[in-house]
């Protein structure tokens, strides 16, 4: 095997791609063969690295340096500079926030810090369509250990010890769940991975299958071999082609060596994994949604017990697991469970993944161990937030989750400390809000979502949901009164109580924390009629100081309803009932004349 | 099919070999620098990298890494080549040629005996 001297790692995920990383791979390849290169310097495509704001990321080893916005323009200086003359980049490299120094090595950047990759160990580290690079990296020796060492029931055993809980929001304890579906009786049985990964901007289910397909499929062989199963779903939403496209390709790899089919490893053990693509709907992330939508029925929750363990897809015991979830297994059987509970709380084990979006400087995916404060995840790797502004709220667990507040930033992540406070872990989506976000208009966006997503089938959600987010629309349009809010929050635990699915249960939660941590912003919205944030547009109210006017005309120039009159003698003024409140006059004015209240 | 496996062993046989696919994404156990300055590449340092690569190649060693670097300022020893091995430091040769490439990976990286002859440098 030809020695390559240096590995050149461009980022493929599904970011990356989207602000130009295959471009930038095409140029660069040509590069390194038109230079004569091509024989010491490889390029490798990998998943994601978690960064995605500052892509496409390039990373070359063996030095490990670190470039960010690298675009296809970029690639001869790159090849030039630093891969003939052995000179980074400079302007290429991730620059402090702070004081805009550089940092050249990717271990040296604030966000990975004080991360901690388990799930996502080799996610922009391997070509994920690659089995030989994974297999390198202690690839299906997890697989291998159960299979020709341990029996079915010490797996469950070593996974029960692990601490390891349900990764898609459950929090239900994995070992556990897999030794319901071992004691069911029958000769078939079936696993599932729900990647139906529906929450607004959480992304890490798909960010896993893309950079490292070979773990999740490894995770559900094993967890295959300890149920007693042989067959396996991927349910994947069809929004997702190219970690669709990686997960076939890592299947069709590891049939091709052997690892997956009949007598895998000569052992007896059989399997085969399918792929079913979802159609997007949120519901179907609810385990017994998703197997009625494999099954080729409409996706719609059915009342449990019968829980899938006993009766799941097509009426056989079934064990469902989160991508994520998955992802931690095989490491689990390799290093012992005693390894992963040694990292994390006392309830909470391991490690956790977030998808950090929202006002802070730095978005993207993070791995932490469980029992890190919410300031660390925030401020240290987050950076802290977007232009120096104050910190107001966050919001935790995708629109089933709740909005915690300055006061909750030094709780220790974990399931129960979450759901204490009223978020929920859910499946790790994190929005950081900062004093311009109205919290009353955050609720309803949530709720909005929540709301289109309900499936119909029981009335609480149908209908609660629908009402509450008509009073939202009230409370935000100024027409509100005291009386809505306590109907809401009434409405809000009607629908907790009586919904049928977990999507109901929690739909009320980010209406139910916004009222108990903000609800002076509620008052205001209806006693005031004026909304503290000026988010909610018809609250707004936009005015011309005649005193700072230098009747430039500037805004009624740009005003796109013209409701902006005036002339060089008089003041300009606003006509209020034309107003459409763009805020383009505000945005306009060079003297800061117009204020916004 | 070749890479078909049927046993835990022959799982681990495809670690071993596939090590070498991502050994180049870690810093190995030791370095050689290769200077790539103008100055260096108008003596033939490309060529001295070459040698170093094919050396390493040759002798199926996989845990060295071979990086360049910029102009130190040298410029009437070049080519300059840097080895950084544990326990013996940074040692920087001067006036290296292909020939003399070879030798240090032979000697230095694999017998751990500096070549004397060519030190221009050392630091900690």
């Amino acid at each position: 095997m030809p020695i390559f001297r240096s590995h050149i790692l461009v980022c493929g995920g599904t970011g990356c791609s989207s602000s130009g990383s295959q471009d930038v791979q095409k140029v660069l390849r040509d590069e390194i063969a038109k230079r004569n290169l091509d024989k010491e310097i490889l390029v490798v495509q990998t998943g994601c690295h978690g960064m995605c704001e500052m892509g496409p990321i390039v990373v070359v080893y063996p030095e490990g340096t670190f470039y960010c916005r690298v675009q296809a323009s970029d690639v001869p200086e790159l090849v030039g500079e630093h891969i003939v003359k052995g000179r980074p980049v400079q302007r290429l490299l991730y620059s402090v926030p702070e004081d805009a120094s550089r940092v050249p090595f990717y271990k040296d950047i604030p966000f990975y810090g004080k991360q901690h990759r388990i799930a996502l160990k080799n996610c922009g580290y391997i070509n994920p369509d690659n089995i030989e690079e994974y297999i390198a990296r202690g690839g299906y020796e997890g697989l291998g250990k159960a299979l020709t060492s341990m029996t079915s029931a010490q797996v469950i055993d070593e996974v029960k010890a692990s601490g390891l809980r349900g990764r898609g929001g459950g929090g239900f304890p994995t070992g556990l769940k897999w030794s319901f579906a071992a004691k069911s009786p029958g000769p078939k049985k079936y696993v599932i991975c729900n990647a139906d990964e529906g929450d607004p901007g959480a992304f890490m289910d798909r960010s896993l299958i893309e950079g490292d397909p070979h773990a999740i499929i490894e995770g559900m062989m094993i967890g295959a071999y300890a149920i007693g199963a042989d067959e396996g779903y991927v349910y994947c939403r069809a929004e997702y082609p190219l970690a669709i496209e990686r997960l076939k390709t890592a299947i069709a790899q590891a049939e091709e060596f052997g690892l997956m089919g009949t007598d895998v490893l000569g052992t007896g053990f059989n399997f085969t994994l399918h792929i079913k693509e979802g159609a997007g709907a949120f519901v179907c992330g609810e385990e017994t949604a998703l197997m009625g939508s494999i099954e080729g029925r409409r996706g719609m929750p059915m009342p449990r017990p019968p829980f899938p363990a006993v009766h799941g897809l097509w009426g056989k015991p079934t064990n469902i697991n989160n991508v994520e979830t998955w992802a931690n297994v095989a490491q689990i059987i390799v290093n012992g469970g005693a390894w992963y509970a040694s990292m994390g709380t006392e309830k909470s084990k391991g490690t956790k993944v977030f998808a950090l979006t929202g006002k802070v400087k730095h978005t993207g995916l993070v791995e932490v161990p469980m029992g890190i404060t919410l300031r660390e995840i925030i401020f240290d790797i987050g950076g802290g937030i977007l232009n120096d502004r104050k910190f107001k709220a966050v919001q935790i667990g995708g629109p089933s989750g709740g909005c915690l507040t300055e006061e909750h930033l030094d709780l220790p992540v974990s399931y129960e400390s979450l759901t204490g406070a009223g978020a929920i872990m859910g499946s790790g989506g994190m929005v950081v809000m900062d004093e311009d976000n109205c919290m009353v208009d955050v609720a309803k966006f949530f709720l909005e979502f929540t709301q289109r997503e309900s499936c119909g089938k029981c009335v609480p959600c149908r209908e609660g949901t629908k009402h509450m987010l008509l009073l939202l629309e009230k409370i935000t349009s100024g027409r509100g009164t005291m009386e809505d809010i306590s109907t809401l929050e009434q409405l809000a635990e009607m629908v907790r109580e009586m919904s049928l699915c977990g999507l109901g249960q929690t739909a009320p939660n980010p209406v139910i924390t916004t009222l108990r941590y903000f609800r002076d912003e509620y008052e205001a919205h209806i006693r005031d009629k004026r909304c503290p944030s000026h988010a909610c547009t018809a609250l707004l109210r936009y005015e011309i100081d005649p005193e700072t006017c230098k009747r430039c005309g500037l805004c009624a120039k740009n005003c796109p309803v013209s409701c902006i009159s005036g002339s060089r003698q008089e003041p300009y003024r606003i006509d209020q009932e034309k107003c459409i409140r763009c805020g383009t006059c505000f945005q306009k004015c060079p003297f800061g004349a117009i204020g916004k209240n | 099919m070749t890479n078909k496996i049927r046993t835990l062993d022959d799982l681990r046989r495809i670690r071993e070999a596939s090590t070498d696919l991502t050994s180049a994404r870690s810093k190995g156990r030791a370095s050689i620098v290769v200077g790539m300055g103008t100055c260096g590449i108008a003596a033939g340092a490309r060529e001295v990298m070459t040698a170093a690569l094919q050396e390493l190649e040759k002798r199926n060693i996989h845990d060295v890494s071979v990086t360049t670097t910029g102009c130190i300022g040298m410029c009437q020893q070049e080519p300059l080549v840097d080895v950084i091995a544990p326990g013996m430091g940074r040692i920087t040769y001067g006036l290296v040629t292909p020939e003399d490439m070879a030798a240090i990976v032979a000697e230095h990286i694999v017998n751990g005996h500096i070549v004397e002859r060519l030190v221009i440098g050392r630091a900690d």
